[in-house]
């Protein structure tokens, strides 16, 4: 009786159980041992301790990487979370092809990261590009987006914002749709204007979703590379670079698979404390009906 | 009026959505001439000599159906996976089951860049590089999976089991014909989290892929950037194959994917 009731637990779980133990699991415990040598993926591991956490920390280069990556979260949340609300609230009301207008502003959201990244490339193309063909047009010079050192993370955040646009909205619409209407006849039974409804009653109860958007930009945010890679390949000479793309050069370009793991784990620590405040912070502004 | 301002402004912006799109095709069917001063909105001499050269360059075709299966592929383990896994943590009684599904949502907190290095040793060591069963391990299960599929096995009232149970069925005629289809809409869900995953995926397949034929269309395409440095209607070409597919898809079953999106805001 009891072997067949164990029989049943490992039919169910060993599925999930050995991919995740052997893809997840077993490279996460590599990868913190990784992290205490050096190691250039050739020669023999060399025991460092914590030399490259304390390198790293220290490392001027760390620190820009890290604060190219924060530039790019900050620019790119205030973006796509302003757009994504102005949508939703009035993609909400009954309008004319409204089901048309969601799916496009949804259409970017299903492109990959690297495709959205390319086209982005030639619209933002200093010589010829569109965006400084219009802007030409007006008479205003358009600056060498990827090309410049200033111009190359606003392109990238830029090309991000449209890109997930749709996903917020999409989250945001969700939300509006299950605060009850009834809440809304009493403010107007109350004579609340428009003004007073959406900061009193819809940003309120509006709140868990925008928290859930909050933080799923930070975690995806902190790790946003695909369309560095791409787009800027983390120049002009590193202004652009970003935590995940230092990573990836650290390893297979430089060799130092030893620093990489622990830079990779020094942003995961990063992550995570941001997220466990978000968490611990949110009893302060989400509200849950 | 403040109305129809409203309306125009988010048409507008429906338009800025489209409109990259649309550059793409033109540009992709765009002489290799016309390009020096930028694409014209109206293409005078349309060729299709960009996607020649595309086709020429690398076995695109091939890359394309290596995405779709890498992505159908990936999408049916992690929903076969998660969703038992979801029944056995929901409805069996086990020791530690606590903490083996702590265990499973630690995996979800990992973030891929901490496991690329070592995984890509893993592949490298069990001589695993350029294949599709390295495209694909790391997505046949996933912890995000289990945890929505969980959720959702616990909302299937226990007395549907326990009526089936006296009736003479085991857990596997219960999984299947009772809480599978009970649970069809968290299905939908990470279904579609799997498959938009797989087909995104650009940072493993990076690592772990070198020769052309085991290339998925994100890699396959940043090749393409490298190679035709100034000849955007080749790299714009390879956009249009990429773009098309995953367009159709979304077209038939867009309702499916804007629901199954929403469905994880509001949890």
């Amino acid at each position: 009786m009891r072997a067949k009731k164990l029989g049943w637990v490992l039919f169910f779980l060993l599925p999930s159980a050995i991919p995740l133990v052997a893809f997840t699991l077993v490279p996460m415990v590599s990868s913190l041992w990784v992290s205490l040598h050096k190691w250039n993926l050739i020669s023999p591991m060399q025991w460092v301790g914590l030399d490259n956490y304390t390198n790293l920390l220290t490392d001027p280069t760390t620190r820009q990487v890290f604060l190219h990556t924060l530039v790019y979260v900050v620019g790119y949340l205030p973006l796509v979370y302003a757009g994504g609300l102005a949508l939703a609230l009035v993609l909400n009301q009954r309008l004319k092809g409204r089901a048309f207008l969601r799916a496009t502003y949804f259409l970017p959201v299903v492109t990959s990261w690297v495709v959205v990244a390319l086209v982005w490339k030639w619209l933002l193309n200093p010589a010829n590009g569109l965006v400084n063909q219009i802007l030409g047009f007006f008479g205003v010079p358009g600056p060498g987006w990827w090309t410049d050192p200033h111009w190359a993370l606003p392109a990238v955040i830029l090309s991000s914002a449209w890109k997930d646009l749709g996903f917020v909205m999409v989250i945001l619409l969700a939300g509006l749709q299950s605060i009850p209407s009834d809440v809304y006849e009493a403010a107007l039974v109350d004579g609340a204007n428009a003004w007073q409804r959406f900061w009193r009653i819809t940003l309120p109860l509006l709140s868990p979703s925008t928290f859930f958007v909050v933080v799923i930009s930070l975690i995806n945010g902190f790790q946003v590379f695909d369309q560095v890679y791409v787009m800027t390949g983390g120049g002009p000479s590193g202004s652009s670079q970003v935590v995940v793309g230092h990573i990836y050069d650290l390893t297979f370009r430089y060799g130092r698979a030893g620093e990489a793991s622990a830079l990779s784990w020094i942003l995961f620590a990063v992550i995570l404390l941001i997220t466990v405040l978000q968490v611990r912070g949110q009893r302060k502004w989400v509200h849950y009906a | 009026m403040r109305r129809f301002c409203l309306y125009a402004a988010v048409v507008a912006g429906a338009a800025v959505m489209l409109f990259p799109f649309l550059w793409t095709v033109i540009t992709s069917i765009t002489p290799d001439g016309s390009l020096a001063d930028g694409p014209k909105l109206i293409v005078h001499n349309p060729t299709v000599d960009a996607y020649r050269t595309l086709l020429d360059a690398m076995p695109i075709w091939r890359i394309l159906v290596n995405s779709l299966l890498i992505a159908i592929a990936s999408t049916g383990f992690q929903l076969i996976t998660g969703s038992m896994a979801a029944y056995g943590f929901a409805r069996l009684h086990f020791p530690l089951k606590n903490v083996i599904f702590g265990c499973y949502l630690a995996t979800l907190m990992v973030p891929l860049q901490v496991l690329v290095v070592p995984l890509f040793i893993e592949m490298k060591t069990l001589n695993l590089q350029d294949t599709y069963f390295a495209l694909l391990a790391p997505t046949i299960a996933s912890a995000f999976g289990v945890f929505l599929l969980r959720q959702a096995v616990s909302a299937v009232p226990a007395e549907l089991d326990e009526a089936a149970t006296i009736d003479g069925a085991g857990h596997l005629r219960i999984f299947t014909t009772i809480v599978l289809p009970l649970i069809r809409p968290a299905l939908a869900t990470v279904a579609v989290f799997a498959f938009m995953g797989s087909w995104n995926s650009f940072l493993w397949p990076l690592v772990v892929i070198r020769s052309p034929e085991f290339m998925t269309l994100p890699l396959g395409l940043s090749t393409l950037q490298g190679q035709f440095t100034t000849q955007w209607n080749v790299v714009m070409a390879g956009s249009v194959v990429s773009i098309v597919p995953i367009a159709v898809i979304y077209l038939l079953a867009q309702r499916h994917i804007i629901a199954g999106v929403a469905h994880t805001g509001i949890k």
